[in-house]
């Protein structure tokens, strides 16, 4: 079954190398877009992956994280363009939250959307699938962008057989998702199968974690603490991997891939439940979808 | 790399949400654990507020806030449930608004359409609707689900009624094959396990007809097709002279050392080696995406297709259409369209619009030619260069096309080959 999908995926993948003149994969050391990555490797093999790389860096990433990112794009060979929230922010372009919950989450999304305009991307690929949430269930692989970057989830084009409608006018781009179709059960049982290199995060490590409005969170400089909020060593691993401030860590001991899979197939919460930045309101995804956040 | 094709069942769910057909999606999906406890904890919420007392199980199915705030499904959604046997992925499209395009959207990739009947109102003009365009797609299996049975006290003689009912229509319809199950999404009666409350039904539960119903014979594997979609030159050193035909295989199936032909120059030549990045294959099927290498250096590009010498495809520039319409600029007679066929994307006139359907009677309108949003039409089209087609009904691949408006960008229209 996950031939199936891979050969889907590889085929939407090949699309967009044919179909734009300057594609770019959104990399963000999650596995879902290590998935992508991996699975762009073997679509265009032996050549090189014809894509550049984009990073949202928040600067409130796991070190963990930009270690295996700087790792596997020299691995992969591929060129590696960063956009960095820290500059936004003293550029003044964005303005960041305060406060004990304050994420830049939401302000990523301006320096997504300005990266892309600065390097003239037209289509931005992404690992979101259907699965993860009500508003991604209503995406399409090619999913269309105004001048804006924005998502009309309501005037949508219609997505038939495997015909992909890469047209646009000018100033408008693409986000493109080759793993639409993937479960999260689907990717862990791949990455098993594929013996694909992750960032050790995702596997159970003792950290210091505290807790906070049902999720554990890892002590760090960049979430400021409440006085009751003490934090404790704990065997945890991430079931996502967002930035610090909104990604929370889950207690378990599964140290591969493969205890990963029978760890998921018992869950009972969604990943997305570790995530606060979808926690904000019953529609938190949706709104930011239809900025611009991907 | 073994690609078990019966491991996912693809289908589409029609009807609105009287029907009760979001309350059946959440119920599969909740019988199947495929919802969290976080999601469920969400519905339970968000019931509590519209104060129906009871999990409102269709909450699990609208994503959208418009769609919460009107209790109407927009547009289609994917829903994503497995069992042991298979994994399945549910196309859930709306009944009201746009009905054609979100429907024609779900079925275009479907193995199996989910119809739902009200068994207190029987047969309605949406039902024929829903039968029609799953016709028209060539979903090769039907389950007619008549809901409700719980509130016409599990009568068989009802059932048996909107089953004749059903099948008079059905007849003048091109589906292979339709199943009946009686159902009570509400209270999942025939959904996982067989109802006490009919005895009478002999037939499998729901979820026992999606996970046995056949699907091996449902792809094309007897015409070769394979549209080049993207060519791989990597020139390095290690492979200065690759060369190789990135694609999927639409039908058919491809081995090495077979004598193919290249369409459109008509040379012949052989297959070199079938490349993948886990290693060569001897024999690729559809859907497999792999990279032919050939014997002879020919310069294939996209839009071109490889077929084998003695199963060609049609070769023409005269298409004849059955065509669904999605924009609200109506199609125009003489009006030029982009258009995109497996890998290859042409321009083409519309030259003439034989008749408009009626898709609840079924007849043919000559007089009004009039073709706007969700209408559907048998068109001729002349395309600038020739196309390497198949009809629809023996190629879902090769018999498909969508027209894009020039204009707009918008894809505006999809096409089934005739």
């Amino acid at each position: 079954m996950i031939r199936l999908l891979e050969s889907e995926s590889i085929f939407v993948l090949r699309e967009v190398a044919a179909q734009f003149n300057n594609p770019a994969l959104l990399f963000s050391g999650g596995k879902d877009s290590i998935l992508v990555s991996w699975l762009a490797r073997k679509a265009f093999y032996p050549a090189r992956i014809p894509f550049t790389f984009i990073h949202i860096d928040t600067g409130h990433n796991f070190p963990e994280t930009m270690d295996f990112r700087d790792w596997w794009m020299n691995e992969l060979g591929v060129k590696l363009v960063v956009g960095s929230v820290q500059e936004a922010i003293d550029r003044g372009m964005v303005a960041e939250e305060k406060g004990y919950n304050a994420s830049r989450n939401l302000i990523q999304t301006a320096v997504l959307l300005d990266t892309i305009e600065k390097y003239r991307f037209d289509a931005a690929i992404g690992g979101a699938r259907r699965d993860e949430e009500k508003a991604r269930a209503k995406e399409r692989f090619f999913s269309h962008r105004d001048e804006f970057g924005q998502w009309d989830p309501k005037n949508q084009r219609p997505e038939l057989w495997n015909l992909f409608n890469g047209h646009k006018r000018q100033g408008e781009h693409f986000r493109v998702f080759p793993i639409s179709n993937w479960t999260e059960l689907d990717v862990w049982e791949y990455l098993a199968t594929e013996n694909v290199p992750l960032p050790s995060l995702y596997f159970a490590h003792e950290r210091a974690v505290f807790e906070r409005d049902g999720m554990l969170l890892a002590d760090c400089e960049y979430i400021p603490r409440r006085p009751h909020e003490v934090p404790a060593t704990e065997t945890v691993r991430f079931r996502t991997i967002g930035d610090m401030t909104c990604t929370g860590a889950v207690r378990s001991s599964a140290a591969s891939a493969s205890e990963i899979v029978r760890e998921i197939a018992a869950l009972r919460v969604t990943e997305r439940g570790t995530r606060s930045d979808d926690k904000r309101s019953e529609t938190a995804m949706e709104d930011r979808k239809k900025q611009g956040y991907f | 790399m073994e690609i078990k094709r019966t491991e996912l069942l693809r289908f589409t769910t029609a009807g609105s949400v009287d029907d009760g057909k979001s309350t059946l999606i959440g119920r599969l999906l909740y019988e199947s654990k495929a919802i969290f406890e976080d999601q469920l904890e969400a519905v339970k919420k968000a019931s509590e507020r519209s104060g129906d007392g009871e999990i409102n199980l269709a909450l699990l199915t609208d994503g959208l806030k418009s769609e919460r705030e009107q209790g109407i499904t927009i547009d289609v959604a994917y829903r994503y449930f497995s069992t042991p046997n298979r994994k399945f992925i549910i196309a859930d499209t709306p009944g009201h608004i746009q009905y054609t395009r979100n429907m024609v959207t779900g079925a275009s990739t479907a193995n199996a359409a989910l119809i739902l009947v009200d068994a207190r109102r029987g047969v309605q003009e949406q039902t024929r609707r829903h039968a029609f365009i799953a016709s028209l797609l060539q979903i090769p299996h039907l389950v007619v689900c008549i809901n409700k049975m719980d509130l016409v006290d599990y009568a068989e003689d009802i059932y048996q009624q909107i089953r004749r009912e059903f099948e008079l229509f059905a007849a003048k319809l091109d589906v292979k094959d339709v199943h009946f199950i009686p159902i009570s999404a509400l209270k999942g009666d025939n959904i996982v396990n067989r109802s006490d409350n009919m005895p009478w039904y002999q037939g499998s539960a729901l979820l026992y007809y999606l996970e046995n119903v056949h699907i091996g014979s449902d792809e094309n594997l007897i015409d070769p097709r394979f549209p080049v979609q993207y060519v791989i030159r990597p020139l390095t050193d290690t492979h200065h002279d690759y060369r190789g035909y990135a694609g999927r295989v639409a039908s058919g199936a491809f081995r090495k050392g077979d004598e193919v032909l290249l369409l459109p120059s008509g040379f012949t030549t052989r297959i070199r080696r079938i490349d993948t990045y886990d290693g060569e294959l001897e024999e690729a099927l559809p859907p497999m995406s792999v990279t032919l290498l050939l014997e002879d250096d020919f310069d294939l590009g996209r839009g071109d297709m490889i077929v084998r010498v003695h199963n060609k495809p049609e070769i023409t520039q005269d298409v004849e259409v059955m065509i669904c319409w999605f924009s609200d600029r109506p199609l125009q007679p003489g009006g030029k369209y982009i258009l995109k066929h497996t890998s290859s994307e042409v321009r083409c006139i519309v030259k003439e619009i034989r008749y408009k359907l009626d898709i609840n009677t079924l007849s043919r309108n000559h007089l009004d030619l009039h073709i706007g949003m969700n209408d559907i039409a048998r068109v001729l089209l002349r395309t600038t260069r020739p196309l390497f087609l198949d009809s629809y009904r023996k190629n879902r691949t090769t018999g498909s096309l969508i027209l894009i408006d020039e204009a707009t960008s918008e894809t505006a229209g999809a096409g089934m080959i005739i």
